[in-house]
């Protein structure tokens, strides 16, 4: 199953959810904040929510900034 | 809400100045209200001049070489108010009127044609008499022949400001006349006036109500100038922070002969006056400076350009003046009796450029 | 003590994180500099690098996180920026930084005003950043901003107070905190600004690059002290003149 994430295009297998995906790349779901398509998702539904065909992921967090 | 230290401790503040003070408030380039209680401070006479030239500098730079004329129109003498300073307090057995719609515009019409261009309504504080119906008849009336439309009225509510800067009204002028507590309640007998604090909150209302401008005085005589002066600084300084958007202009009318013949509580010279007028003016470069025909001719002259801007001209104070000269029921009476023409010549002839038109009534929306 | 909406804060200098050279240079110099606020940016996660986590080095438990905007062009996506920064667990508080244009990074006046008044009334503690605008701060104080930032220099260019002059206009009218942010090049230039009034400041660049950045922090904080100690202790005035009397002024025509 295709889904987009910051761009780029990545593989996940049906059912995966959002923490396990955020897992997978190697991040810390407690400093990440995501968005699919366009939407912002809640912090304490990052292991209920399943992602789906096609889903646009923004995984952000904090950098420096001034 | 605007909240005032009480008078003793205005006065003591300003007898706590050193010379020192004085000088540093002199050329600062932001003055506190210490350095104004500086200003206002006995100590300060001896630097009067140096006041004068600051004040002079500064009002030359934020006007120009300008003195804006404006005529007051009086257009009724009844009072509900015993104020026992006024001409027009309710227990003066004087001749009352009320100009209906129709003879107040004829006397503004006198105005326009003598050349004025921004006027001053006024009436005692008669809301059963005159009201804010009237005014806004009367406003509807003038405002295509008026360049600004002012009024000196009973304070009124927000949404009544509101209602009359819809009419064409741009500016309201109330006078707190003492903001000393204790002497407020002594000259104001009976009526609503005797409420201070619905008067102190009347410049915030009508400048929440839109008015262009608010005009905000003290009637010198009653309580010490010099505390007078700095509790007009607090207030202008208070309006300033709350309400950036409306310009603000000060006045302050000395005691003259009135016909229940008040004496003066307290003794305010000429000189007395100067300082309080440079003083604000070196404190509050923006604000608008009236002086008004209470002052003599004399006195008038020598102050063009050392600090006030606005200066009325060819006044009556009673209502139904221009039309009929000898009407009698006047509030207080005039010290310079020049009229508009002799004024304005005066003006010109110390080098600035009386100014009467300034603002247009086309800017103002319907 | 300051006073920005529900909190106090004893220093008042605030620091930007960005430009540092490693994470451990950012830790030190943030306790050298004895801020508790720091502003932080959002931006995409770099999935080839996800170790890179600022998070690690930043303790939220002894300084407030203030999440900037900076990227945002428009309104919408700052206010896009700004509920991510509240998903992320930022709280409330909010440094609004509009600036469509990269090359000077100066903040559009037009889409500040219209994302304070959308992010007020969504509940953020919105504190803008501006140019030293007078009449700017007035309507954004009226929309409910919770401080102004008014800039001494555009970001980055280690001016100083090129802007004073409005500065103490705005800081003479304000009504809220005001914060000097960016342009902001050396200790002295903190010390004028605290010195002309400002409530505190706010300096990135001229630690993140210093020779020393630790050292450097610890020398604006020094500079901050010692500014808002001057204001407090009331500057003398310098004065221009002192002529007692001039014949241009003759009081002559006053009677009594």
């Amino acid at each position: 199953m295709k889904i987009t994430c910051n761009g780029e295009t990545k593989e996940i297998t049906p059912d995966t959810t959002l923490v396990s995906f955020i897992r997978d790349m190697n991040l810390n779901p407690d400093t990440v904040v995501a968005e699919c398509d366009g939407s912002i998702i809640k912090r304490d539904e990052y292991d209920t929510r399943i992602l789906s065909e096609g889903n646009v992921l923004e995984l952000i967090r904090f950098v420096g900034g001034g | 809400m605007f909240k005032i230290p009480s008078f003793t401790q205005l006065t003591d503040q300003i007898n706590s100045c050193t010379d020192e003070d004085i000088k540093r408030s002199l050329s600062a380039a932001h003055l506190s209200t210490h350095d104004l209680a500086a200003l206002l401070s006995p100590a300060a006479d001896k630097h009067l001049e140096a006041m004068a030239k600051r004040s002079a500098d500064i009002t030359a730079m934020r006007f120009g070489r300008t003195t804006q004329i404006y005529a007051p129109l009086y257009v009724s003498s009844f009072c509900t108010n015993r104020c026992s300073y006024c001409g027009f307090s309710a227990d003066n057995k004087i001749e009352r009127r009320i100009l209906s719609l129709d003879e107040a515009e004829a006397e503004a019409m006198i105005l326009h044609h003598r050349g004025f261009n921004h006027i001053l309504l006024v009436s005692g504080e008669a809301p059963a008499k005159l009201g804010v119906d009237y005014l806004e008849k009367l406003a509807l009336r003038l405002r295509n022949r008026f360049a600004s439309i002012s009024i000196e009225v009973q304070p009124l509510s927000t949404e009544e400001y509101a209602r009359l800067f819809a009419a064409g009204v741009t500016s309201v002028a109330i006078y707190q006349e003492t903001y000393d507590r204790d002497i407020y309640d002594r000259v104001h007998i009976a009526g609503r006036k005797c409420d201070y604090d619905f008067r102190l909150e009347t410049p915030a209302r009508a400048a929440a109500g839109s008015m262009r401008e608010v005009g905000i005085g003290a009637l010198l005589g009653l309580a010490d100038w010099r505390a007078e002066g700095l509790a007009l600084g607090l207030h202008l300084a208070w309006l300033r922070k709350n309400f950036w958007r409306t310009g603000l202009t000060v006045s302050f009318p000395r005691l003259r002969p009135a016909a229940g013949e008040f004496q003066p509580l307290c003794e305010v010279k000429e000189r007395d006056l100067s300082q309080l007028i440079f003083a604000l003016r070196i404190f509050d470069p923006d604000v608008g400076i009236i002086l008004s025909t209470r002052e003599e001719a004399r006195y008038r002259n020598g102050m063009l350009g050392l600090g006030p801007t606005r200066y009325s001209a060819g006044s009556c104070t009673a209502p139904g003046g221009y039309s009929d000269p000898d009407t009698n029921g006047e509030q207080f009476s005039i010290g310079d009796q020049r009229s508009i023409n002799e004024v304005c010549a005066a003006i010109k002839q110390k080098g600035f450029d009386p100014v009467r038109k300034d603002w247009d009534s086309a800017f103002q929306l319907q | 003590m300051l006073k920005i909406a529900d909190r106090t804060f004893r220093s008042r200098l605030f620091l930007g994180t960005g430009k540092f050279d490693s994470a451990e240079t950012l830790k030190k110099a943030i306790e050298a500099s004895g801020s508790e606020m720091i502003t932080v940016a959002l931006r995409r996660v770099d999935l080839n690098d996800p170790a890179d986590d600022i998070m690690n080095v930043l303790d939220r438990t002894k300084y407030l996180f203030l999440p900037n905007t900076s990227g945002a062009r428009d309104a919408k996506e700052a206010a896009r920026l700004a509920r991510l920064a509240r998903a992320a667990g930022s709280g409330d508080w909010l440094k609004l930084e509009v600036t469509p244009d990269p090359r000077t990074l100066l903040p559009d006046p037009i889409e500040t005003l219209k994302a304070t008044e959308e992010l007020v009334k969504d509940g953020f503690i919105v504190l803008p950043y501006i140019n030293a605008d007078p009449v700017l701060a007035l309507r954004l104080q009226d929309a409910g901003a919770a401080a102004v930032m008014p800039l001494g220099a555009p970001i980055g260019t280690n001016l100083g107070m090129i802007t004073r002059f409005q500065v103490e206009i705005i800081i003479d009218q304000a009504r809220v905190p005001v914060v000097v942010d960016a342009g902001l090049g050396a200790p002295s230039d903190a010390a004028l600004a605290m010195e002309i009034g400002a409530d505190a400041v706010l300096v990135n660049t001229a630690i993140s690059i210093a020779g020393d950045p630790v050292k450097m922090a610890a020398a604006f904080a020094q500079a901050v002290e010692a500014g808002r100690a001057a204001y407090e202790a009331g500057l003398g005035k310098k004065s221009s003149e002192a002529s007692a009397s001039s014949p241009l002024t003759g009081l002559d025509f006053i009677k009594d």
